[in-house]
């Protein structure tokens, strides 16, 4: 283990713990809004009855508040629930908890007729654009189908027109419009997979490691496209990657999320320069500078062991156990989110104070009772 | 420390990285693609052209034939082939040729009712439970697995103790004998496309489960369950023909090529070509079906697909 960059001051323990996390900024300004996030699944025995032998927490209580205009940049190691997020907002994947509220309405109660209406003005790009765009149908047919769907454009004519404004807004040429996906490019093929995500003219947009597969040559161009729309539509967009120079570049807030959980949350300079969760710190140090002294001089916090299986969730803090600070209270209190260094940032974390529920352990009595 | 902002690369908005050539070309459908590879496929072609002339008999079965289907001339029973009667004369003087061209109308007709029968029952059985899965899937499969263990002649010939032989119930039981199968294979391939992300993108964007189904899932499900139909004709025709030779399909004096092959086995040491040629009539067609079910296996692999798409048609 290296030294230790800027060590935060813990503070003293014993703060009572509040289950009401404190609002990130006001309500008028927030688009999208997750309280108490949660995606269970069920894991389940093989055999004919199949039965249910344990539950696979991959959003495990996330609070997470997205401002309307902004980039939010959903960062963390792969298989620690950052798609499943991306996906329970739009209800893509059912929460089994919590609440999402989309523009003040929740969306967890809504009926099949209000969830078509949220499809239009929420939308998703995808990872793959080998796989997210059907390779029966034509790029006409991919970008016209949510004009069909929510009734847009009556008529030939007027959803051609349309396709034609989406494909040059998205840098395509309108004539490609007839061909099938297989003849594309992966960046082109992801411009069109975007193109589709806007048809409905949405506020908000999920991009799912949307740069992820492409060639690194093709990755700027698809990130300026994004940021180029988002301006230019005023789109709120919601990053999700595990680039960090990518979200760097792109957002206007982090999110880091560890294990089903959102750890540390703040404005992307905030967080990308001054971390207040030893887990964000040790995941900037993992990249590369771009500059060769520098470079040298960089201190890398390599992590012990593996992420644990979201299938078997440590107590209180769930990354304690790869922690190089865990201390006393760590697995015995859940932390919640508190407001830490730069205004505006979040991190859940002991070492700023112990604020959090006390965990029930059966063995032993909780030290710091409600 | 964020990153330094990259350049917008083009400003021009019509900008493709890798310069797909601009010039628009029509798009080629999918099911002529399909021909264009069918027939490259000699094989498969001349299964294909066999089979067409076939069917182009049994349509036009009364134009062709020399003569009626019961016509009886006793001076002339059981003589053999000859210029008068090509494929020769059956016991009661009636021309083997002619039954044999009227009895691929017959025999076809209830093939092709029978299959379609199965595909449109089978195929939506099979859509629903790989689709929905869970509960669906469990009730329809577990009733489609009691089908299936149902030997398929006593399953047909109960069928047909309950309706009654005739052409209709005959394609009906041979229809339920093969909804298991079309159920079977379409599931399977439902279960494939269903987890692909392309329907889950349809889905982000608001379309319905049955937009989902028709536009999506299905049209990428179907090559196997295409396959499936044609190699189901080739066991429906022949399971025609055997429900025919017991006497519980097409009935008497009605020509149909197992009635045809289950008359002429009293006279087979007699006169041959009373069984012989309906016999080569059902083997011909049997072998055609599969021929050309094994072709489209083939045309309609995607990576078959992606070959020909590389290789710039």
């Amino acid at each position: 283990m290296t030294d230790l960059p800027q060590r935060p001051t813990a503070h003293a323990a014993g703060v009572p713990a509040s289950d009401v996390p404190a609002s990130q900024v006001p309500a008028s300004d927030v688009l999208v809004s997750a309280r108490g996030l949660e995606v269970h699944f069920p894991v389940r025995a093989g055999g004919a009855l199949r039965r249910a032998t344990g539950v696979l927490r991959a959003v495990d209580g996330v609070d997470l508040d997205i401002r309307r205009g902004e980039t939010l940049g959903l960062v963390g190691e792969s298989g620690c629930g950052k798609s499943t997020l991306g996906n329970a907002l739009l209800r893509l994947v059912e929460p089994t908890g919590g609440t999402v509220t989309f523009d003040g309405t929740d969306v967890t109660g809504l009926d099949r007729r209000a969830l078509r209406a949220l499809r239009r003005r929420a939308g998703m790009v995808f990872q793959d654009p080998f796989a997210s765009l059907d390779p029966r149908r034509t790029v006409r047919q991919t970008v016209s189908e949510p004009l069909e769907v929510h009734g847009l454009r009556s008529g030939r004519r007027e959803r051609a027109e349309r396709v034609a404004e989406l494909l040059e807004l998205v840098g395509l040429d309108p004539a490609v419009a007839d061909r099938y996906p297989h003849e594309f490019s992966g960046g082109q093929r992801q411009r069109v997979g975007i193109a589709r995500a806007l048809a409905g003219e949405p506020d908000f947009l999920v991009c799912d490691e949307a740069i992820a597969s492409l060639d690194v040559s093709v990755q700027a161009q698809v990130l300026n496209l994004l940021r180029r729309l988002q301006r230019q539509l005023g789109l709120t967009l919601l990053f999700i990657s595990h680039d960090l120079s990518a979200v760097r570049y792109v957002s206007d807030r982090i999110a880091v999320m560890y294990l089903g959980r959102v750890v540390e949350v703040g404005p992307a300079s905030a967080v990308g320069s001054d971390p207040q969760m030893p887990y964000t710190q040790a995941l900037l140090s993992a990249v590369p500078v771009p500059h060769p002294s520098l470079e040298r001089t960089r201190q890398r916090i390599v992590l012990r062991g593996d992420v644990p299986s979201p299938a078997a969730v440590p107590s209180g803090c769930r990354f304690r156990t790869r922690c190089p600070y865990a201390f006393e209270p760590c697995p015995d209190v859940d932390p919640a989110l508190q407001p830490v260094g730069a205004p505006g940032q979040l991190a859940a974390c002991h070492l700023h104070g112990v604020v959090g529920r006390p965990v029930e352990r059966a063995e032993e009595a909780v030290p710091a009772a409600e | 420390m964020t990153g330094a902002p990259l350049p917008e690369p083009a400003a021009s908005p019509t900008a493709t990285e890798e310069g797909v050539p601009s010039t628009a070309r029509p798009p080629q459908p999918r099911w002529r693609q399909t021909l264009v590879l069918l027939a490259r496929n000699p094989t498969a072609a001349v299964a294909g052209t066999v089979l067409l002339l076939i069917v182009l008999t049994a349509v036009f079965d009364e134009a062709i034939a020399p003569t009626g289907p019961n016509e009886i001339a006793v001076e002339d029973r059981l003589q053999p082939p000859s210029l008068a009667h090509p494929f020769g004369t059956d016991d009661l003087g009636r021309d083997i040729l002619s039954r044999v061209i009227l009895g691929a109308a017959v025999s076809l007709r209830v093939g092709f009712l029978a299959v379609t029968f199965a595909l449109v029952v089978g195929a939506l059985i099979g859509l629903l439970a790989g689709y929905y899965g869970r509960w669906v899937d469990d009730v329809l499969m577990r009733f489609m697995d009691i089908l299936f263990a149902f030997p398929a002649v006593l399953l047909a010939i109960a069928v047909l103790a309950v309706r009654g032989p005739g052409a209709g119930n005959t394609a009906l039981a041979i229809g339920i004998v093969y909804v298991p199968v079309f159920a079977r294979v379409t599931r399977a391939s439902v279960l494939g496309v269903r987890e692909d992300v392309y329907v889950r993108a349809s889905r982000s964007v608001g379309a319905s489960d049955w937009r989902l189904l028709t536009r999506h899932v299905l049209p990428n499900a179907a090559p196997p369950i295409i396959v499936q139909t044609s190699i189901s004709l080739a066991f429906a025709v022949l399971a025609e023909a055997a429900l025919s030779f017991l006497g519980l399909g097409t009935q008497p004096p009605n020509p149909s090529w197992g009635l045809m092959l289950a008359e002429g086995r009293g006279f087979i040491d007699l006169a041959w070509w009373l069984a012989f040629f309906p016999g080569m009539a059902i083997f011909l067609t049997v072998l055609c079906f599969n021929l050309l079910g094994d072709g489209l296996r083939d045309v309609l692999d995607p990576r078959q697909r992606t070959l020909m798409a590389g290789s710039g048609r």
